[in-house]
């Protein structure tokens, strides 16, 4: 019963997040989904560039993701009900992302209170030893 | 000394507007995102019209935090190139008494961006305006202030830090 509440939210999750048009516009996709904890990526687009002297995706694309991420790993904490927004995220871009690699995303909500929903993320390209950017943020939560 | 005329107001014009044209249209992103600015003497408007691909959740509808996110940091890093580019234009090569010339624009790299979600984001146009608080050799840290209908009612808020680009 307990097994079917959870694959149930995940559903829910997932189905919410395939839907969203800014981060459809930027070809976001789910990777998986845990409790608490979500992995999406983004394909690299030359439409993304912000530094035509590196082809280096923009940081605005990055958080975006990391955004997204975030939100979906709030709203996939096992006590978490309905929806999120954020409150407020911050990135350390440290160093740029490879052209033409996929930028991944893992986000986990360490710690949800009744109103809000603590989160961490790391964004990666291929060489996953040194992360691309670090996201941490406060969502709210509740219904 | 002989003393200049002052120089016509249409040349001044179009080589501000040139040169933040040119600043504009090198990064690919910002037409992505369809951004625009509105120039009056150095201070610039970032201008967010609004469109279906920056809606978040479609059901109430809102603007995605990360589109929000992503026009502030484009405003941000606009206006801090802006500033140098401004001087570069409009202080005058003592060897020649005239402009220098623009060349290959490099832009500061965010080492980090922090954004505060105030209200949500309706889907309409949005405005944004950056303001340097420090300008450093190494580094700036910047603050961004967006509105929609209400100049005094923001609807976020973002301060970064930017590496600034090593002048040749």
């Amino acid at each position: 019963m307990k097994k079917n509440m959870i694959e149930k939210k995940k559903k829910a999750v997932r189905d919410f997040f395939a839907i969203l048009p800014h981060s459809q516009s930027l070809g976001m996709g789910i990777d998986f989904i845990r409790d608490g904890e979500v992995g999406m990526s983004m394909p690299y687009d030359s439409r993304l560039i912000g530094d035509p002297q590196t082809k280096v995706i923009h940081g605005g694309a990055v958080f975006a993701l990391l955004d997204t991420c975030c939100g979906a790993a709030a709203m996939s904490h096992p006590d978490q009900v309905g929806p999120t927004a954020t409150i407020d995220l911050r990135v350390d871009y440290m160093r740029p992302a490879a052209p033409n690699q996929r930028i991944k995303a893992i986000a986990t909500c360490y710690n949800l209170t009744k109103n809000v929903a603590f989160v961490r993320a790391v964004a990666l390209d291929d060489n996953e030893k040194k992360p691309v950017a670090m996201a941490a943020g406060a969502f709210v939560t509740g219904n | 000394m002989v003393k200049l005329s002052p120089e016509p107001v249409a040349l001044i014009k179009k080589r501000r507007n040139e040169a933040l044209s040119k600043l504009i249209e090198s990064i690919p992103y910002i037409s992505f995102l369809g951004v625009g600015f509105d120039r009056r003497g150095d201070e610039i408007t970032a201008i967010l019209p609004f469109n279906e691909n920056l809606i978040g959740n479609p059901s109430l509808p809102a603007l995605h935090g990360g589109s929000i996110a992503a026009f502030l940091e484009i405003s941000a890093i606009i206006e801090l190139s802006w500033m140098q580019i401004w001087r570069q234009i409009e202080d005058p090569d003592p060897s020649t008494g005239s402009p220098k010339d623009l060349g290959d624009i490099s832009l500061p790299k965010t080492i980090d961006f922090s954004v505060d979600y105030l209200r949500s984001g309706l889907p309409r146009d949005a405005y944004a305006r950056a303001t340097v608080n420090r300008a450093g050799r190494r580094y700036s840290s910047v603050h961004v202030e967006a509105w929609q209908d209400n100049r005094n009612k923001l609807f976020a808020q973002g301060t970064g830090h930017f590496l600034m680009p090593v002048k040749n």
